[in-house]
């Protein structure tokens, strides 16, 4: 079955998802029932190694090393708990039907495929669903504290595109508690000597021997040594590529190099263009602006999202002669609710983020840069009491409260959308295993389960899938076809990789010109962000990919790198980020360009309903709303890199629709 | 506003560091403490200096990586924020500030304001866990835990990490955080069966890595960026003496 096809997943051939056969709730168990295992002694002689320590790589490392296997993992980070996932807020969905609210394994899959946009892969979004189910139990069990009732019960809140409360939360810091479970049994492991950790290290090239992925390439941030480290399959679980845009939610460190690197190893980038736009983060106020600051979906539970109706309202808002409170119910535009009656505030996140960027176009934005709609609690206030509103989102309330000065209970917020997560990622196959044997991608960092929309409390759901529960199950049928040890950093493969690593950075410290790193990515984050971000058109993408050479040929010319690379150097590590993402921007724009339809978070302002078409006389849909074209475009994108300069090669694996039927995604 | 800035700086672990005296010119109050940074290292890169080194990421609050001394204080006098959420529209125009790293014998300095708290990650490696194996894991909601407990846990497991209490403290002591993980496992039932092996093996693995006695003085609450109280010590106290008891006897 599937894994053995694996192999076929070479340039020339086309991508062999390996899903395994059978009816879709059976696959995964089957799947299970059938894998190849490697006996506990054996175990111990594979090395693997592990690169990014957030929820997908965190659990992988602990979970693969009390299984037996030598894991080396590795973080740019001064500690393994400071990864990214520790920034989610909002909570983890989980089917397990606490509520009795008619939740079930096959409702989450089929929310998760819908809230996709029918771009995802059915098998792949079915096992997350029923794993999902694990993961809470095994949160709980690492003492985990979410969120609970009187009676001790575990309590649940409803997110984005559901109709059912199924998101487990720890107050606004879910992803925070569920990271340090997973740090402290990564701790637990580390103290056992099963995982050795490499924090303040950076992969910067994988190395590929006889087409297998056999190691890496890394550099100590504290010393600037350059070294490699040879295992028996590799693990990538680094995030997303969000910090193209140069401003997103991201932390600063979030960065593209380790997938970029994979890229141009041979793996495929799938998917690039379908980005996350997130509808409630704090609006931009200024060009010294370092990053963006999310305020979790949660708040769309309680809060109310308007603008004025007139924009002449809105622009005596924006000069301050007018405050919120001053508008008149009757003068307001609650337009989520107006648009989709039965989803309101908590439409999915790619809808809600258009709808506000639309209001602001026309005008109605309330920020004093015009970006910007207003997220209301006066009426939660009014009906709840502020302790009850302050128990659910003290934390969220405070930190609006520091960043802009304003009072949140008073006021109510102002909100703007913001790049937030990116649903592309790695090419993998149901294995999670890209095309280049060996080398498997967790998280954020792979395209799977996600399509082109993620909906809210999925991604700490499937990073955790991939760590704790998939990867264990998948790995040895990569593994048991390997000899335990056949490759050593004595390869020649691998001097050849470090010699080109120490020579880019030579070249990055050469060029001393008199632009800093920070301007080259504010540039092409502000390029991407116009042409690549909300709304999409060829004529955009075309200039930007147009541009995009332009910015690199700039950078490799005037960038100014001070310092030397034998030691800590904050400016070599972005530099050298900047220019990955500089040609990862590429890709994503190829994409863009190529996907002729909406869908998700992927907005061709050339493909979306209007008042001729039938969905929209029958009811079903509204005019502007985004047009998928199933017919042409239900595939996976997957992009082969060609050389320096050269577009990328398409190649394409077609999404086949099983057990659910295509439909107008309609949250009316 | 125009500030000058008094900044530590150290080319690498082992060199002598020295305060150096830096302009901040139009800052906008708007922007954030390290947006400041930030811009004031834009400037010292085009003049072809070397940036000051400062450990960051999320600049949310969240991620512990931030940490600064600012005029004296580890964070910032406000209450419940850490470094990144310092904004500047706290300063007055024309302010002096200090910034220096988070100084403790068991915290050494890696480059100008960056400092090395692998020892936190040892004491957690320690004991600072519950031995669960991936799998092994009953229903979740099997064991019932009452909202106060769980919210007593919680308060406890906001602990960012990032060291502003041993910055702090006359003694560079790490009671509070140590204090703060083996409260939130010890308050829930999935932690009693370690509990005295955790609070053990994790306060003689906090004196081992250089970390001083807890004398009382609170300076610890006091800056804790999630607010911990020192409770969390008393009870840390408390535990450890009953397993030093209960050691002696078996």
């Amino acid at each position: 079955m599937a894994s053995e096809d694996s192999s076929s997943n070479i340039p020339d051939g086309s991508l062999n998802s390996a899903v395994p056969p059978g009816p879709l709730p059976d696959k995964w168990t089957n799947y299970k029932a059938k894998a190849k295992l490697i006996n506990p002694s054996n175990k111990r002689k594979y090395s693997v190694i592990v690169v990014g320590s957030g929820l997908a790589g965190g659990a992988a490392a602990a979970t693969l090393s009390e299984l037996g296997y030598q894991v080396n993992c590795f973080c740019y980070q001064d500690s393994p708990r400071r990864a990214h996932s520790i920034a989610a807020q909002g909570g983890i969905n989980g089917a397990k039907n606490y509520q009795n609210d008619g939740d079930s394994v096959w409702r989450l899959f089929y929310d998760t495929i819908k809230g996709g946009d029918f771009r995802s892969r059915e098998a792949n979004v079915h096992r997350l669903a029923e794993i999902s189910l694990q993961i809470i139990d095994q949160c709980v069990a690492q003492g985990v504290p979410f969120a609970r009732e009187y009676g001790g019960a575990l309590a649940n809140r409803s997110f984005g595109g559901a109709q059912v409360s199924r998101t487990f939360y720890a107050r606004g810091q879910t992803g925070q508690q569920l990271l340090l479970g997973c740090y402290q049994a990564l701790e637990k492991e580390i103290a056992k000597g099963g995982v050795t950790m490499h924090t303040r290290t950076e992969m910067l090239d994988l190395v590929v021997v006889d087409g297998h992925a056999k190691g890496i390439v890394v550099r100590d941030l504290v010393t600037g040594e350059i070294r490699s480290h040879a295992a028996d399959t590799v693990i990538l679980a680094t995030g997303g590529y969000g910090n193209v845009f140069f401003l997103s939610t991201n932390a600063m460190g979030c960065n593209v190099t380790a997938a970029l690197r994979a890229n141009k190893r041979g793996a495929f980038m799938a998917n690039p263009c379908f980005t996350q736009i997130h509808p409630t983060c704090i609006p931009v106020s200024g060009d010294y602006q370092s990053k963006l600051t999310l305020m979790s979906e949660s708040l769309r539970n309680d809060g109310r999202i308007w603008v004025p109706k007139s924009a002449d309202d809105a622009s005596k808002i924006r000069s301050g002669q007018l405050k919120a409170t001053d508008i008149p119910e009757e003068a307001r535009d609650y337009f989520l609710e107006r648009k989709y009656p039965s989803f309101g505030n908590l439409a999915p996140r790619d809808i809600s983020s258009r709808s506000a960027k639309e209001a602001c176009d026309e005008g109605r934005g309330v920020a004093k840069t015009g970006l910007g709609v207003f997220l209301d609690f006066s009426d939660a206030i009014n009906r709840l009491g502020v302790e009850t509103i302050k128990a659910r989102y003290g934390n969220l309330f405070q930190m609006y409260e520091k960043i802009t000065g304003e009072d949140p209970y008073e006021l109510p917020m102002k909100i703007y959308p913001a790049v937030h997560y990116t649903m592309g990622g790695l090419w993998v196959d149901y294995n999670l295993m890209s095309n280049v044997p060996g080398l498997h991608v967790l998280g954020e960092a792979n395209f799977s389960d996600h399509g082109a929309n993620r909906l809210g409390a999925s991604a700490l759901m499937q990073g955790l899938a991939d760590g704790y529960f998939v990867i264990p199950a998948t790995l040895p049928n990569y593994l048991a076809g390997q000899k335990p040890g056949g490759v050593k950093t004595d390869a020649p493969e691998f001097r050849q990789v470090e010699a080109e690593v120490k020579e880019r950075i030579a070249k990055l410290m050469a060029v001393g010109g008199t632009r800093s790193v920070d301007s080259f990515h504010r540039e092409l984050g502000m390029l991407v962000w116009d042409k690549c971000g909300m709304g999409r058109t060829k004529e955009g993408l075309e200039e930007a990919l147009a541009k995009i050479p332009q910015i690199r040929e700039e950078f490799w010319k005037n960038v100014r790198v001070p310092g030397s690379a034998d030691g800590t150097n904050m400016e070599l590590e972005k530099a050298w980020r900047v220019a990955d993402f500089i040609d990862f921007a590429e890709i994503m724009c190829h994409d863009a360009l190529a996907r002729e339809e909406s869908c998700g978070g992927h907005f061709r302002e050339e493909y979306q309903f209007t008042a001729e078409d039938e969905e929209v006389k029958n009811g079903y849909t509204n005019p502007g709303e985004a047009m998928r074209r199933d017919d042409e475009f239900c595939y996976v994108s997957a992009w082969e890199f060609k050389g320096p300069g050269v577009p990328p090669v398409l190649h394409k694996e077609p999404l086949v629709y099983e057990a659910v039927e295509l439909s107008v995604r309609s949250y009316k | 506003m125009n500030l000058t800035l008094k900044v530590w700086r150290q080319s690498s672990p082992n060199a002598t560091g020295r305060i150096e005296t830096y302009e901040a010119r139009d800052i906008p109050g708007e922007a954030s403490f390290l947006e400041m940074l930030d811009i004031v290292n834009t400037g010292i890169i085009e003049a072809g200096g070397e940036p000051i080194h400062f450990d960051h990421d999320c600049r949310e609050g969240i991620c512990g990586s931030c940490s600064l001394a600012i005029n004296g204080v580890p964070h910032s006098r406000e209450n419940g924020i850490t470094t990144c959420q310092v904004h500047m529209r706290k300063f007055r125009e024309g302010d002096t500030i200090w910034i220096e790293p988070f100084r403790a014998r068991a915290f050494p300095v890696i480059k100008d304001l960056m400092v090395d708290r692998s020892a936190f990650d040892r004491i957690i490696a320690a004991g600072g866990f519950i031995d669960v194996r991936t799998g092994s894991a009953p229903e979740a909601n099997a064991i019932a835990i009452g909202k106060e407990d769980a919210d007593e846990a919680f308060d406890a497991a906001t602990c960012i990490g990032c060291g502003a209490c041993v910055a702090a403290c006359k003694n560079a002591s790490a009671m509070l955080f140590v204090g703060a993980k083996a409260a939130h496992l010890n308050i829930l039932p999935q932690g009693h069966p370690e509990k005295d092996k955790r609070v053990l093996a994790m306060v003689r693995q906090m004196d081992a890595e250089g970390f001083g006695n807890c004398t009382n003085q609170y300076e610890c609450e006091a800056v804790c960026p999630k607010e911990i109280s020192a409770d969390v010590i008393a009870k840390l106290n408390r535990d450890y003496a009953a397993a030093v008891v209960r050691e002696a006897v078996e």
